[in-house]
């Protein structure tokens, strides 16, 4: 075997983690070039209120979902209730509601012109400045709508942190004189919280992210400040440094989640007795259990989801033309190049780490699998830079050298948004394919190898049919996260280049809000995708688990 | 102390424990036996609050704590409990799980209890410890520490040795009775182990199909089975026919017998004599013979399956030196202190 730097296996690995790390390289080597009048500016304008509505997003994020997830779970992992087994993967829809879409649904319902404002009014007679309505757009609707999709992060660590939690623990708390109410803050929620905070952790991060919705609404963040400082100052160093101190909150975020994960792993050591019996009430309070668990859902997504079919129905005959066939083709061939190009960098990475089990092969790509924490918004600026500069020198080159202009080949092309979509969803597919793998134990290669096969025949007939699922999540996994990605696309798509995601928001700004209900209604379909498969892995771990 | 008056226990409509009663004097220990499904976990829940009764009675120092109308909450029965899994809280250390229960107490007196405690089980120095740090020994050591710190009037233990290595739990048995013992603690043990039993009890019960069959001491239990299943379940054994002469002979293939105690069979009945492999001691000298059909190592004994003359198959402990081959021919002779009969069915 080759060792040391003559190994292919390392340079095979090493290149394209750096490559993918390199965004992110770039967002914070760009501390270095000072831009003094700038952050001047900033700071006496703006700069306060994006660290400050960033926080309280994040911070409020967390929060609502914290409750939504937490109770939710509590509930249908502890009582026997009519409908608890449907409503537990009914709980995961709102994954597939992106934020801004949701946004935007909410913003026509409950806006002055919409349906329930007026009917209020036809029912009382007042008019307008007569009576107080909340106002959707602002800083608490955006936490609001964000608690509403995000919570299913926090719904479904909780609730198999508490399936997993073992019966006799709840006895053995009321043997030593504990009520179950006192169980429930003493010993079930403790041993829960790592899971929760793992939960809340992703959801703030995604909060932290949100572009979208945050733009609609009109509040200023980071990620609204990175886009008017690149677009509208054209200051892309001082863009770049927002985003580096954007990236700097979410990393916090991020050791946090890290620190609680490894928490999860010690607090389930030999916790695999028997699950817990489901807790027997009245009818009464099922039925009031039943509403509290339907509540996350009917507003999550059955509501906002009933009201972008009914625009699509009043309008489809205009909307559902050429240019939509184009849109979907545009998003779905760039999903699935997305989608293609992350698994194979997910496998070749797996196989690096499993062949080579060394920090030269481990760091890379544990640092470019980083990506996910990174907000998309702050990803496109770190391909931005490096891509635009690559291209002008590139042009600079043909010109001198064969009088050609070259344009923009990097940076103008779906190269760009491919890189961008790689780093930012890399862990999304490296996750699945190294799932997969650690089912592949080493002594199973041994044991085939012992039985007369090549190392290729060995992958073809043990690795690939074992492999073959978790390449298909893994693929159907990124198609879906990139189908619905919204601030990376917008500012790296090519000129002209309209996808799904791009166009439902830029009706939506426009407030043509029902002609972007089509393009919208089909991202939410597909994203069900997923949500379906992870309610049949939940359902599965479920008969396992009775 | 702890009393048992005709309990049943029921799980939707099916009865899994029906009409069992027993009672342990303070600082007994008494163990419940049984093949898998018999209820005798759901006997021990049931003392602990955990299953109602469908009827009977149970009483902890003379206070009902259920009955068809009473049911009084696990938590205000002051039983201690250690699991099967142990259930320690992964997110306590070793002294907070032991103080756990004592929320009634002061900060000085909660570590006063937890130091006693730690010392009790053989563990001074692993307060701080977190669960995942401990073997599986330990953490049965805290488990029990657990259980007894908040003084309860009983405590129960749940199979707490089946999740150790076989090397371990004889030992952890004996030590643990030694410290129940010093406590003056009145116990029920649950297990499907005999050894087990054996070790800890005072008194041991055996359960089948949700009935206790028999409640009697260890010795007893051995040597005066009540029924069939009882021989067969406690020690291993052998029935061989033989019919009974005059009410105080029995004659078998293996010679007559004469019984010591008193019996409800007559002359002429047909029963079935249990005899042990202890009962059948291996003589050179012997006039009767049997043949060796297996044999399994034990190191200082060998314990022989033999084949008498008239086909039946017995069971014979013989030194370890006493080396023979399969098929041999063998002398055997039967040394019975006592006869246990059951009426042929």
């Amino acid at each position: 075997m080759l060792t040391g730097w003559r190994d292919i296996w390392r340079w095979a690995v090493l290149l394209p983690a750096l490559l993918l790390a390199l965004p992110v390289v770039v967002i914070f080597a760009s501390v270095f070039n000072p831009q003094t009048e700038i952050w001047l500016h900033l700071r006496q304008t703006v700069l306060a209120d994006y660290v400050l509505n960033s926080l309280l997003l994040a911070g409020g994020t967390g929060l609502g979902a914290l409750l939504l997830g937490t109770g939710s779970a509590w509930l249908v992992s502890q009582y026997q209730f009519v409908g608890r087994r449907v409503l537990q993967w009914l709980l995961l829809l709102p994954l597939a509601m992106p934020a801004y879409i949701i946004a935007y649904t909410y913003t026509g319902m409950l806006d002055f012109a919409g349906p329930l404002q007026t009917s209020l009014r036809e029912l009382t007679g007042w008019r307008y400045g007569d009576y107080w309505f909340p106002e959707i757009r602002s800083l608490g609707g955006a936490i609001l709508m964000l608690s509403l999709v995000l919570y299913p992060y926090v719904y479904m660590l909780a609730r198999t942190a508490f399936y997993e939690q073992s019966a006799s623990l709840f006895e053995a708390s009321r043997t030593l004189g504990l009520t179950p109410r006192q169980h429930f803050w003493r010993v079930a929620l403790p041993l829960a919280r790592p899971a929760i905070l793992t939960g809340t952790a992703l959801a703030m991060m995604e909060a932290f992210a949100d572009y979208g919705t945050v733009q609609y609404f009109g509040v200023t963040t980071f990620t609204t400040g990175i886009f008017r400082t690149w677009f509208g100052m054209g200051n892309q160093a001082a863009a770049a440094q927002l985003a580096a101190m954007l990236t700097g909150f979410v990393l916090v975020l991020l050791l946090l989640e890290r620190w609680s994960r490894r928490k999860i792993r010690y607090y389930h050591q030999g916790q695999r007795s028997q699950a817990a019996n489901l807790r027997r009430v009245s009818l009464l309070r099922q039925f009031g259990i039943l509403l509290l668990c339907c509540l996350p859902v009917l507003f999550g997504f059955i509501v906002p989801a009933l009201q972008l079919c009914s625009w699509a129905l009043s309008n489809y005959q205009v909307t559902l033309n050429q240019q939509f066939a184009s849109l979907v083709w545009n998003s779905f061939t760039l999903a699935a190049m997305a989608a293609v190009l992350a698994v194979l960098l997910a496998l070749l990475f797996a196989y690096g780490k499993r062949l080579r089990r060394d920090a030269l092969v481990q760091a890379p790509v544990r640092l470019a699998a980083l990506g996910y924490a990174v907000p998309g918004t702050v990803i496109a600026i770190g391909v931005m830079l490096p891509l635009a500069y690559l291209d002008g020198r590139i042009d600079a080159l043909a010109e001198q050298w064969f009088g050609v202009r070259t344009g923009l080949i990097f940076s103008g092309t779906l190269f760009a948004l491919l890189l961008a979509y790689s780093v930012r969803f890399l862990a999304v597919s490296l996750h699945s394919v190294e799932t997969g793998l650690e089912r592949i134990k080493p002594s199973m290669d041994n044991a085939a190898r012992s039985l007369g096969f090549t190392p290729l025949q060995v992958l073809k007939k043990v690795h690939v049919p074992l492999l073959r699922s978790s390449v298909l999540t893994a693929l159907l996994l990124v198609f879906v996260d990139v189908l619905k990605e919204l601030p990376a696309t917008l500012i790296l798509r090519p000129f002209n280049f309209n996808t799904l995601a791009v166009r439902t928001y830029e009706l939506a700004s426009d407030e043509r809000l029902a002609d972007a209900a089509l393009p919208a209604l089909a991202i939410v379909l597909v994203s069900l995708l997923p949500v379906i498969l992870l309610a049949r892995s939940v359902k599965a771990a479920n008969e396992g688990a009775h | 102390m702890l009393d048992l008056q005709q309990v049943a226990v029921a799980y939707g409509g099916h009865t899994v424990v029906k009409d069992v009663s027993l009672s342990l004097a303070q600082g007994q220990i008494g163990c419940l036996v049984g093949p898998s499904g018999c209820g005798k976990t759901t006997l021990l829940r049931a003392i602990a609050g955990f299953e109602p009764v469908a009827s009977g009675s149970i009483r902890l120092q003379r206070q009902l704590v259920s009955s068809d109308s009473v049911q009084l909450a696990p938590e205000r029965r002051q039983v201690g409990m250690v699991f099967q899994d142990f259930a320690l809280f992964p997110h306590l250390n070793v002294a907070d799980n032991i103080s756990f229960g004592l929320a009634q107490q002061s900060k000085a007196d909660k570590t006063a209890t937890v130091k006693r405690l730690l010392q009790l089980v053989g563990l001074p120095d692993l307060g701080q410890r977190y669960i995942h740090q401990l073997s599986g020994g330990q953490q049965q050591r805290v488990a029990l520490a657990r259980a007894l710190a908040p003084q309860p009037k009983v405590l129960l233990l749940d199979e707490p040795f089946s999740s150790l290595d076989t090397e371990l739990r004889e030992g952890l048995a004996r030590e643990i009775r030694q410290i129940l013992l010093q406590l003056r603690i009145t116990a029920v043990m649950v297990t499907h182990d005999q050894n087990e039993a054996f070790a800890m009890a005072d008194m041991i019960g055996v359960m089948e199909f949700g009935r206790l069959q028999q409640w009697a001491t260890p010795y007893e239990l051995y040597h005066k089975p009540v029924n069939r299943f009882v021989a067969d379940f406690i020690g291993r054994g052998v029935l061989i026919p033989g019919t009974v002469l005059d009410g105080q002979q029995v004659q078998t293939n293996l010679g007559t017998f004469t019984q010591r105690y008193a019996s409800v069979v007559q002359a002429g009945d047909q029963v079935d004599v249990l005899i042990r492999p202890d009962d059948i001691v291996h003589d050179d000298a012997s006039g009767i013979t049997a043949q060796v059909v297996e044999k399994a190592f034990r190191g200082s004994h060998i314990l022989y399956q033999l084949k008498l003359h008239s086909g039946e198959l017995v069971q014979c402990l013989a030194l370890s030196h006493h080396n023979h081959a399969i098929g041999e021919q063998i002398g055997i002779r039967l040394d019975l202190d006592h006869l246990v009969l059951f009426p042929r069915s």
